[in-house]
């Protein structure tokens, strides 16, 4: 905790404090009980009385002594300093006997937040996602927390981006169906594509890049496409299947339905194929929020996702 | 030291003596005072805390009238509802008291001080509950020396419970102005106010009860920075309370029927009344001091005793420099009044008022912030359709519920999508909207033909080859990649009057 290697420096800035505190309580005890000469302020036309002393031929120091209680305000601030010291941390490494910290502040707001919306997820806890996601206030409060935890990268509109899937159409890298979905947002999800590229060499790659873009209908060099099948069925069809649809349980796209993560030109197949995707040079990944968000919330925003393809606006009340 | 300087020294020091440095206060009571100025005072007392007790009570569309909801963000003003985005109106409103402060100052002194004050006020207000509780000035000073009896703690026992009284009530209503009054009194009587409502209404009651009881004229004299500053805007033609000393001196006592221009004595009988009735416990006729807080009592006192002296009246009067030096007629420091920094105070004032009144009659009761999503800054959604992805967060300040719908313009083809139209807002609530702006991408040249690993965020644009095709097709010109000005347009859909017209800007990839 300490960025301190010895308590050197707690006990300098400990005693430094107290020394400091102290010093002012011994001024503020000599000037309160010192007398000086001065002529008091009479009731004629004289003006303030002044200290009686003069320098440079005529200025002369007025006497306008600030009021007793003003002295006992600042005993006040010493023994308040005093006190806070004692209480809270303050004191070179001391934690105060009251134990506060920032952190455990900051714990204990969560705590209350916690007790307060705690009923509310419970009642959500105890219904069906499918049911959750036609609630409007579950709704209201799934949007916010997509918009928080979800927007950055899933855009506020849930459109997705070049590497983060769209999450309002019924295409699923890992399948749409609540508990997969409650899953993913739980443990997240680290797909990978490895590169092809040193194994089929430029010309093989720009082959299958052709086969898999004739999968979906896109225009493709039919010769590209015909070298490339059997390439295809060698390595690709493991994860993508012998069809090319995919294989959910591992995260690997459907290369048949014309959804693209990352995009369908030509090149940009030829760069998932040679380069692979995922991998340390472009890692794009889901991270879990098990450690993030609560069950509760994880179930409500469940309910949000899996409600955008399969909820109309209109059945939610 | 030469001779001056001596000469100096003698006259400033009397009879050099031990002092402390800290002076020990001398608690003073001013004696009543009736006349022209303390009727003045007395109806500010009465305007003004008529409008702070009362104002709270008020209620305005089945809510209270005046109600600033720190909680919620919603600061209630009769039919107006403010919220912190028009934090202008409050610096408006602070810089129109500060030049009403510079102005007024600058024609007559501290006036404000004298008679609007709170610290003023509520002293006015403890004094008289004092007075009539322990009785007038010497009957006070009386029982101040007393050793303790019963009577005496019975009098002092009820002038706290009476001045505790005030007080908590103060602070009830202080309080009553930022959480509804009723009930807050409901709450307050069966003892289940909230540990922050308690704690301000007693602090809140605390302070008027130590102030206007204890502290008195110690706030004016030792805290207050208003009457230190005050002093700078004063100049020759200000009216301040002044004792016209070559009228009075030599002041001197005498009986009704002496003449005292034969006595050869002033017109000042030295009675001290001025003194007396001082609330700061100066003596006015040794000239201006910064203690006085310019609130008339000795101009009050002083002229009760010429009139029983049959004297002309205003042997202390308000006067300006100027006036006791020149001897200038009133019409002519009327005139005076009329002088540069007056004149740019008021001209200051007038327009800022104005320029204020004008914007809070055109208020628009609707705000927009727009946010645009920064994660993506585009997306293709399908051939040739580019997608920026916006957050709208509408503000419908009124408390009418409003429908809206979103326009936009700036580029050929855009539109507005993924949101359903028209978008209901309830009366002063805010809504947050996610929503699709689409515009084509007409036609482009660029030909399919990168190599394995070329530049990434090229693709982005023409993710799908079918552009190809569009390619040789194309009639309008493609847009330029990069940012495009846009207008977003939030109209209410049942009054054409509000309206919003909010800039942003829409991204085409390279």
């Amino acid at each position: 905790m300490s960025d301190f290697t010895s308590d050197f420096w707690s006990l300098y800035v400990a005693g430094l404090a107290l020394v400091s505190i102290l010093a002012c309580g011994v001024l503020l005890f000599i000037m309160g009980r010192m007398r000086v000469q001065a002529s008091p302020r009479k009731s004629s036309a004289d003006g303030p009385g002044t200290t009686g002393h003069v320098w440079d031929e005529d200025l002369a120091e007025y006497n306008n002594p600030l009021p007793r209680w003003w002295m006992w305000m600042f005993y006040i601030t010493i023994a308040f300093s005093l006190g806070y010291l004692v209480f809270y941390p303050g004191l070179g490494n001391l934690p105060g006997i009251l134990g506060w910290s920032s952190a455990g502040a900051y714990a204990s707001e969560v705590r209350e937040s916690d007790e307060r919306t705690g009923p509310l997820y419970a009642k959500y806890m105890a219904m069906d996602v499918k049911q959750v996601a036609t609630d409007a206030q579950a709704h209201a409060m799934g949007e916010r927390l997509f918009l928080t935890h979800c927007a950055q990268c899933h855009g506020s509109d849930a459109g997705g981006r070049k590497g983060f899937p769209n999450l309002r159409d019924s295409d699923w890298l890992y399948g749409g169906d609540p508990d997969t979905i409650k899953q993913s947002i739980t443990n997240g999800r680290n797909g990978i594509m490895p590169g092809w590229g040193a194994v089929l060499g430029p010309e093989g790659v720009r082959n299958v890049a052709g086969y898999v873009r004739s999968l979906s209908g896109l225009p493709a060099d039919g010769l590209r496409a015909q070298l490339g099948k059997p390439l295809f069925a060698q390595y690709c069809v493991a994860c993508h299947g012998v069809d090319g649809k995919g294989n959910p349980a591992l995260g690997a796209p459907n290369l048949t339905d014309g959804v693209w993560l990352y995009g369908s030109s030509e090149a940009t197949i030829i760069e998932t194929i040679g380069k692979g995707r995922g991998t340390a040079s472009s890692v794009t990944r889901m991270p879990g929020h098990k450690g993030l968000l609560d069950e509760g919330k994880i179930h409500l925003l469940a309910a949000y996702v899996w409600g955008l393809s399969s909820v109309k606006p209109a059945d939610i009340r | 030291m030469n001779a001056p300087a001596r000469e100096l020294t003698a006259k400033l020091e009397p009879s050099p003596q031990e002092v402390a440095l800290y002076e020990i206060r001398k608690r003073i009571h001013p004696r009543a005072v009736h006349g022209w100025f303390a009727r003045w005072r007395w109806t500010l007392v009465f305007v003004t805390q008529a409008i702070f007790y009362g104002l709270p009570w008020l209620s305005w569309n089945g809510r209270q009238a005046v109600l600033f909801d720190l909680a919620a963000r919603k600061f209630y003003i009769f039919g107006a509802v403010f919220w912190p985005q028009d934090v202008i109106y409050l610096t408006v409103l602070l810089i129109v008291s500060a030049l009403a402060l510079f102005l007024f100052t600058a024609i007559a002194g501290r006036v404000w001080c004298g008679y609007a004050c709170p610290q003023t006020v509520y002293t006015e207000i403890f004094l008289w509950i004092e007075r009539k509780i322990e009785g007038e000035r010497l009957a006070r000073m009386r029982l101040d020396a007393a050793p303790w009896s019963l009577e005496k703690f019975v009098h002092r026992a009820l002038k706290h419970i009476s001045w505790f009284t005030v007080a908590l009530w103060t602070g009830y209503t202080f309080v009553g102005y930022f959480t509804p009054i009723h009930d807050l009194g409901i709450r307050g009587m069966t003892w289940q106010l909230g540990p922050w409502e308690t704690f301000w209404v007693l602090f809140y009651g605390f302070a008027t009860y130590g102030n206007a009881g204890f502290m008195r004229e110690q706030v004016c004299k030792y805290m207050c920075p208003y009457a230190r500053f005050q002093s700078v805007m004063f100049d020759k033609d200000t009216l301040v309370i002044t004792y016209d000393r070559e009228r009075g001196e030599p002041r001197g006592a005498r009986a009704r029927s002496v003449d005292p221009r034969k006595k050869g004595i002033g017109d000042c009988v030295d009675c001290g009344i001025c003194v007396q009735v001082c609330p700061t416990g100066i003596d006015i006729r040794n000239g201006l001091q910064y203690e006085c807080i310019g609130c008339a009592a000795c101009i009050d006192g002083c002229n009760q005793v010429m009139d029983k002296m049959h004297y002309p009246r205003g042997l202390i009067r308000y006067a300006t420099e100027n006036a006791l030096a020149h001897k200038l007629e009133a019409h002519s420091i009327g005139r005076r009044m009329l002088r540069p920094r007056t004149l740019i105070y008021g001209a200051l004032l007038l327009v800022i008022i104005g320029v204020a009144a004008a914007s809070l009659a055109v208020r628009n009761p609707l705000k927009v912030d727009i946010i645009r999503d920064r994660g993506a800054l585009a997306r293709e959604s399908a051939p040739g359709l580019i997608e920026n992805v916006y957050r709208l967060q509408l503000m419908n300040t009124d408390e009418t519920p409003r429908r809206f719908t979103i326009t936009v313009a700036g580029l050929p083809g855009i539109v507005v999508a993924g949101v359903e139209q028209p978008i209901a807002v309830g009366p002063a609530s805010t809504r947050l909207i996610a929503l699709r702006l689409q515009a084509p991408l007409e036609g482009s040249t660029q030909e399919d033909d990168h190599e394995l690993g070329s530049d990434d965020r090229h693709e982005q644009s023409r993710g799908d080859g079918s552009y190809e095709k569009r390619g040789g097709e194309r009639g309008h010109e493609a847009l330029e990649p990069g940012p495009h000005k846009i207008e977003f347009t939030i109209r209410a859909v049942d009054d054409q009057e509000v309206v919003r017209h909010e800039k942003s800007s829409f991204i085409i990839p390279r």
